[in-house]
């Protein structure tokens, strides 16, 4: 790899040694020291990190907590989504915001034509966009993964358009007084914005544990398989169109999740809500993140998410920037700021999912499989 | 049905105007996946930059009313040539600085389809944050022709049945015709073009019977570029406005061209664009337009789906287009 020696990549090798170093740790630890960690995590995501204290340093002059739920928390909740859709299945979405907004409208739509209570709202909602993702992936998950890419960016701009035409559900207008949740002891206003971040911190942390446990568990590894060779996991007994589907099911109901707690704190919701810049960012936070390691694309969705908003300067140029750092990122360091090390050695192999682009050019070596059954 | 059978011929003549548009756009990604095996997703703003091109040539030239005749001739070859230009210099930066590295390493397709995303959304927002308010003093990222002077004359020339045709409607079929017959016989007849053909055949034995592959990409991304410029220049004579989002809607229109005709096939995108335009036409006297965009992401699935090759199948990495 002849990359290696340019400025730019020597320049991300600091944080790759310090990622490294923290990895070989944590692979050392004892249970005990890794619940201490979890524990400290959470403790510090309840009380110092919405505190004033905190607050002047993260984001001053502005409300704090309120930019900690959205975009911050929600940004995080669909960047932990679209990893298990593309970081861990390797498949591109590029219309990822419809689960986003499937969610949301069912919340909306059921809260006040219905006036079902949140939670129950919640549960229908989640379960839409999981049939929503099977819907959407069952006749398009057979494509190769750049048809899969636009037919996904085709999805999300479809849910816009419609609920942008249907009357039904507000049109252009959208829906307005979305339901709050309802807790004994607790009362959720458009005021308060404290029990809705201590709900958000609730959510991420249930999302990353679920996501966590599938990653570790056979369907994690069949993902993997996926990633790194369909045709092989094919060859091996994988059912692949199965899996993919259930990942694409799995990320579309964090996505409708994350959606659903999002209508109801900012309680209105309109088809401009959910472009398709909205859908790249999310890729670009879990690509500039590290896309595979749920850390890596957790510091990247922070990342994402509140830079422009520190940052008011740049908040014009946010997709300027956004649009530029993709291209760097992925002429310099494809995988990301903290990625994982089996992400790592896909991406050098030039494999990373969906075979190489123009490598048979570069390198003489490989073949495409399409080519070779002609 | 009589409201139909009454906007049958008005709503062909339009949807094959806009499909000559679609087709050429499509050009650019058939060529390029055909050698590359990438969706260029920047490939719309190369396109929309062709059409702000236009709009400078005419601000400068200083168009005060329809021009018609010799002159008409005369203004639209120039704005043509500085919008292939534009967008074809567009284009080979592109290659330069968002593909050739990353094809350099082999990098995988993720990759860049990821790059290439950026490179779009840099695109648009350098059109949005620079381009519209520097270069043409605008400040809310559009660009209205009909403040403007008219360029060409919108009254109808003749009718065919109940359909009036009007100069821009004739203008616009027949450049994309020409230039697609033009592309047609560069690929098909020329060295340049058998080099594009065994690159896109088979990448491996071009390089082993000398093909300068380097070349040929700039080459593809060069052609495809100035077909989206000229695409650019007719869709702003027939909409008379622009704004820096045109690109997004076209492009994925004329990505589904092009895989409606079959992707890598130059003959199958200007069957595809002029199908799509026709059925998203008359799709819309039942739906209304605002469903159009929703019924050309319908027939790209359903295309993918049950046909993927296309109606004329993928070809460019064989050995006929």
């Amino acid at each position: 790899m002849t990359g290696n020696k340019s400025p730019l990549r020597r320049a991300f090798a600091p944080i790759g040694a310090f990622n490294d170093k923290m990895r070989d740790w944590w692979e050392g630890a004892n249970l005990w020291v890794r619940w201490a960690v979890y524990l400290l995590l959470i403790i510090f995501a309840l009380t110092l990190l919405p505190s004033p204290q905190f607050a002047t340093f993260m984001m001053p002059g502005s409300d704090w907590v309120s930019t900690l739920i959205h975009p911050i928390g929600t940004f995080i909740l669909l960047a932990i989504g679209l990893n298990v859709v593309v970081g861990q299945a390797g498949l591109l979405d590029l219309g990822y915001v419809a689960f986003f907004a499937i969610g949301g409208y069912s919340l909306a739509y059921f809260g006040t034509k219905y006036g079902w209570n949140f939670w129950a709202t919640v549960v229908v909602g989640i379960l839409l966009t999981g049939v929503s993702g099977i819907i959407l992936g069952a006749p398009t998950l057979r494509l190769r993964g750049d048809y899969l890419a636009i037919v996904t960016l085709g999805f999300g701009e479809i849910v816009r358009i419609t609920a942008n035409n249907t009357d039904e559900i507000g049109g252009a207008r959208g829906i307005t007084g979305v339901p709050h949740p309802t807790l004994p002891g607790v009362e959720f206003t458009l005021r308060d914005a404290a029990p809705y971040y201590y709900l958000m911190v609730g959510a991420i942390v249930l999302v990353i544990i679920l996501s966590r446990r599938v990653e570790k568990s056979r369907v994690g590894r069949a993902w993997a398989a996926i990633r790194e060779d369909e045709d092989a996991a094919e060859l091996m007994g994988v059912p692949t169109f199965k899996f993919k589907l259930l990942a694409f099911a799995m990320g579309a109901v964090i996505g409708g999740f994350g959606g659903a707690i999002w209508a109801s704190k900012v309680s209105f919701i309109e088809p401009g809500n959910f472009p398709f810049i909205l859908s790249a960012t999310i890729l670009a936070a879990v690509v500039l993140g590290g896309s595979g390691n749920l850390p890596g694309v957790i510091v990247g969705a922070f990342l994402i998410a509140w830079l422009p908003e520190r940052l008011r300067f740049i908040n014009e140029y946010r997709i300027l920037i956004f649009g530029a750092a993709l291209v760097l990122m992925m002429a310099f360091r494809p995988e990301g700021l903290l990625p994982s090390r089996r992400r790592r050695a896909e991406l050098a192999e030039g494999t990373g999912g969906m075979g190489s682009m123009g490598a048979e050019v570069a390198t003489q070596t490989t073949v495409e499989p399409s080519e070779v059954s002609k | 049905m009589d409201n139909f059978l009454g906007q049958f011929g008005p709503a062909t003549v339009g949807g094959l105007a806009i499909g000559s548009i679609y087709a050429l756009v499509a050009l650019g990604y058939t060529m390029v996946y055909g050698v590359l095996r990438l969706i260029n997703f920047a490939h719309s703003e190369v396109f929309t930059i062709g059409g702000f091109a236009a709009v400078g040539v005419f601000l400068m030239v200083g168009v005060s009313a329809p021009v018609g005749g010799f002159a008409l001739i005369g203004l639209l070859l120039l704005t043509v040539l500085v919008a292939m230009a534009a967008s074809g210099g567009t284009a080979l930066l592109l290659e330069q600085v968002a593909y050739r590295p990353l094809r350099k390493h082999g990098s995988s397709r993720l990759a860049a389809l990821i790059s290439a995303i950026g490179a779009s959304l840099f695109l648009q927002e350098l059109i949005k944050l620079v381009i519209i308010p520097h270069v043409f003093g605008q400040s809310n990222g559009a660009i209205q022709l009909q403040n403007m002077p008219r360029v060409i004359d919108k009254t109808p020339l003749f009718s065919i049945g109940n359909a009036p045709i009007r100069l821009d409607h004739v203008i616009i079929v027949v450049a994309a015709v020409i230039m697609m017959v033009l592309l047609d016989r560069l690929v098909n007849g020329t060295r340049v073009g058998r080099g594009i053909r065994a690159t896109a055949q088979d990448p491996e034995a071009a390089v082993l019977m000398g093909v300068n592959i380097d070349k040929v990409v700039r080459t593809t991304f060069l052609l495809g570029g100035a077909m989206a410029g000229v695409a650019g220049v007719l869709y702003l004579l027939y909409f008379e406005n622009l704004d820096y989002r045109v690109g997004f809607v076209v492009g994925i229109k004329a990505f589904t061209a092009a895989v409606l005709g079959g992707i890598g096939n130059l003959r199958g995108a200007l069957l595809g664009g002029f199908v799509l335009g026709l059925v998203e036409s008359w799709s819309s006297i039942f739906l209304g337009a605002e469903w159009s965009e929703v019924t050309a992401f319908v027939v790209l699935v359903l295309v993918l789906m049950f046909r993927p090759t296309g109606i004329l199948g993928e070809s460019l990495q064989r050995a006929r287009a």
